[in-house]
């Protein structure tokens, strides 16, 4: 297990800069997930922590140890790419013992080796078998066997369940968090589905555009988001976003729309966002914070999302599962004061 | 819509199918023919070799198929001629180790190119590519010269040097390694391979439908090769088989019938490579995005 820290890191392809002074510290045997839009550059930064790509400058320390000019080999990290890279050639065995062939390892040490990883896997039966004779969940397994045999002190997955469908990307997770907590080394984990990255971590770092937009547990990240991108980033659906002005006693929207929320930490003429999740904004028949009419309704079972026009601005809010609103009613839509998230129109930034 | 209309509609139907149906069976035809005439057309010379080398020379100009009086004479002439076996071995020897240092070096050059970046990479590549466009028979000369200048002439070394390396593999090579995705190798590397074990352990078993190709158009290629060891070979112990077959023209006549078994068995090697390695050469020849 082992410490990972990154110091102002930077990447530039020619002029072109990517990362822009990334600072992050991951504690040992912690499950870091990287999340994103695609270009924001957490892929980037995983392919420098593991050697692939060159740091342009800042630093990478592994365990305590700078790394930047070391080989990927003498690092002591395991990566799961996107596309498994399991070699088609190679039996199941052959596969995840290909770590092993530089070590110092005898034969039955390795086979030992090997048939423990395929244990804990459940490929034992498949050992003999060719990639092309696996499912994408087993071939999956036998790339995550392949980074486990070696037992490194940190384990780098790149993107590892994009290929899977979504059964058995569920199943997947569960698998890698069991992992986790089986063996309990360091993971840096890198997606771009808030899902995965919600479900699985310990602390999420939501990235865009080479920046860090904030770092926090999920429901840090959740609850208390830093900024407008993180606010509408996670969570599905996305977080609703209302533009206003602070009046003399309540807040006054873009869409004429005023509301009421507590002004102390506001002054007047600010110009200020309003979140609000659909979770939270729920659709009641006669209180609420304003009200709109139902231009669309999704059924999900024991919920349905409303999709309310609010004066010209669409928001999505929570109804009923059993009473769903219908299309064309009017409908008044309330949040508790503690579910409301204010940001700085200016910056983007969050008024706690 | 009446029964009537609905009647005359089916007809209509009908009659469009079979219509269409009349066009696909001309075109399958038209198409099965031009493939027998170009079969025919490549097939022929091959049967013509083979009828001569069963005819005593009384009967070689006539065009019959089958002989008249067959004979394994020819072959045994042949066989028992000292210096065929020798030709062949020559051609063998020639054929093989020029095909395994083509498969090592185009690989390893083609590798480079597709997977290493480099000042000046695109220009390397540009450059082996553009000598795909200078004929051999430009090259006869300064190849001549350097092997005279070398003390090559009438050498194994002599013979094959100018085709240990071909720019048509290293294109070939270079194209196929575009299909075996970085990851693999990036796996490889982190798992503490260096270059030489990732091309050798990852990247080559990965290609070889391409190597198997590269394979026969190389063997093929110098086992029936002629002008150059024609050129660089002065001694009938250093021919090849192509060149070493020609002695049985002589200036009186030409023994067409010992020829023609000559080739007839110098195409057993050729055959046996081509049958191992014919599932390859089709895959190799379209992953490479070439016509064959």
């Amino acid at each position: 297990m082992t410490t990972v820290v990154l110091k102002n890191l930077v990447k530039a392809y020619g002029n072109t800069q990517v990362l822009h002074g990334i600072d992050l510290e991951i504690k040992s045997g912690e499950f870091v997930v990287l999340v994103g839009p695609s270009g924001c550059g957490k892929s980037t930064t995983l392919r420098m922590i593991a050697g692939l790509e060159e740091v342009t400058s800042g630093e990478i320390q592994i365990g305590g140890n700078l790394v930047n000019d070391l080989e990927p080999k003498d690092r002591d990290i395991a990566m799961v790419f996107q596309n498994y890279a399991i070699y088609p050639h190679m039996t199941v065995r052959k596969n995840i013992g290909f770590g092993l062939r530089t070590s110092k390892l005898s034969k039955t040490e390795r086979d030992q080796r090997i048939d423990e990883v395929a244990a804990i896997l459940e490929l034992t039966n498949l050992l003999e078998r060719k990639p092309n004779q696996l499912s994408g969940g087993q071939r999956q397994r036998v790339a995550m066997g392949r980074a486990m045999v070696r037992n490194p002190s940190a384990f780098l997955f790149d993107e590892p369940l994009s290929n899977l469908d979504a059964q058995l990307r569920t199943q997947m997770r569960l698998e890698i968090k069991k992992l986790h907590q089986r063996v309990g080394n360091t993971i840096i984990f890198v997606t771009h589905d808030q899902v995965e990255a919600m479900t699985m971590a310990d602390r999420i770092v939501i990235m865009k555009d080479g920046v860090i937009q904030q770092v926090g547990t999920p429901l840090e990240v959740f609850y208390q988001p830093a900024n407008t991108f993180v606010a509408r980033f996670i969570g599905a659906p996305s977080m609703n976003m209302l533009n206003g002005e602070v009046g003399g006693e309540d807040l006054q929207l873009d869409n004429g729309t005023r509301m009421s929320v507590p002004l102390n930490k506001l002054s007047k003429g600010q110009k200020i966002t309003v979140g609000l999740r659909p979770d939270d904004l729920l659709v009641k028949e006669n209180e609420g914070l304003f009200s709109g009419k139902v231009s669309l309704v999704e059924p999900l079972g024991s919920d349905t999302l409303a999709y309310v026009d609010v004066n010209g601005t669409e928001v999505i809010a929570k109804a009923s599962g059993r009473f769903p609103p219908a299309i064309g009613d009017r409908v008044n839509l309330h949040s508790a004061a503690e579910n409301i998230h204010l940001f700085d129109s200016n910056t983007g930034e969050a008024i706690q | 819509m009446t029964a009537a209309d609905s009647l005359d509609h089916n007809s209509q139907m009908t009659s469009l199918r079979s219509a269409a149906k009349r066009k696909r069976s001309q075109a399958q035809f038209i198409r099965w023919l031009l493939l027998f005439t170009g079969g025919i057309a490549m097939v022929m010379p091959i049967i013509y070799m083979l009828s001569t080398s069963l005819k005593y020379p009384f009967e070689v100009y006539n065009l019959n198929l089958i002989p008249e009086e067959p004979t394994l004479d020819n072959y045994r002439y042949v066989l028992e001629d000292g210096r065929f076996f020798g030709w062949f071995t020559n051609s063998l020897v020639i054929a093989t180790v020029t095909t395994l240092c083509n498969v090592l070096f185009d690989s390893l050059v083609g590798y480079v190119l597709c997977k290493y970046t480099f000042p000046g990479r695109y220009i390397v590549f540009i450059a082996i590519l553009s000598t795909l466009m200078i004929p051999t028979e430009m090259l006869v000369i300064p190849w001549y010269l350097m092997s005279s200048a070398f003390g090559w002439l009438d050498t194994y070394w002599g013979i094959m040097f100018p085709g240990l390396m071909t720019a048509f593999g290293t294109f070939l090579m270079k194209q196929f390694f575009e299909t075996v995705p970085d990851d693999f190798l990036e796996a490889a590397r982190i798992d503490g391979l260096n270059e030489l074990q990732i091309w050798w352990t990852v990247a080559m078993p990965l290609v070889r439908p391409a190597l198997a190709a590269l394979a026969i158009f190389v063997f093929l290629g110098n086992w029936t090769a002629f002008i150059w060891p024609l050129i660089v070979t002065n001694s009938q112990e250093m021919y090849t088989l192509p060149v070493g077959l020609t002695t049985f023209s002589v200036e009186a006549q030409v023994e067409w019938e010992l020829i023609m078994t000559g080739a007839a068995i110098s195409t057993i090697p050729t055959l046996i490579v081509f049958l191992i390695f014919q599932r390859y050469i089709i895959r190799g020849v379209v992953m490479a995005g070439l016509k064959g």
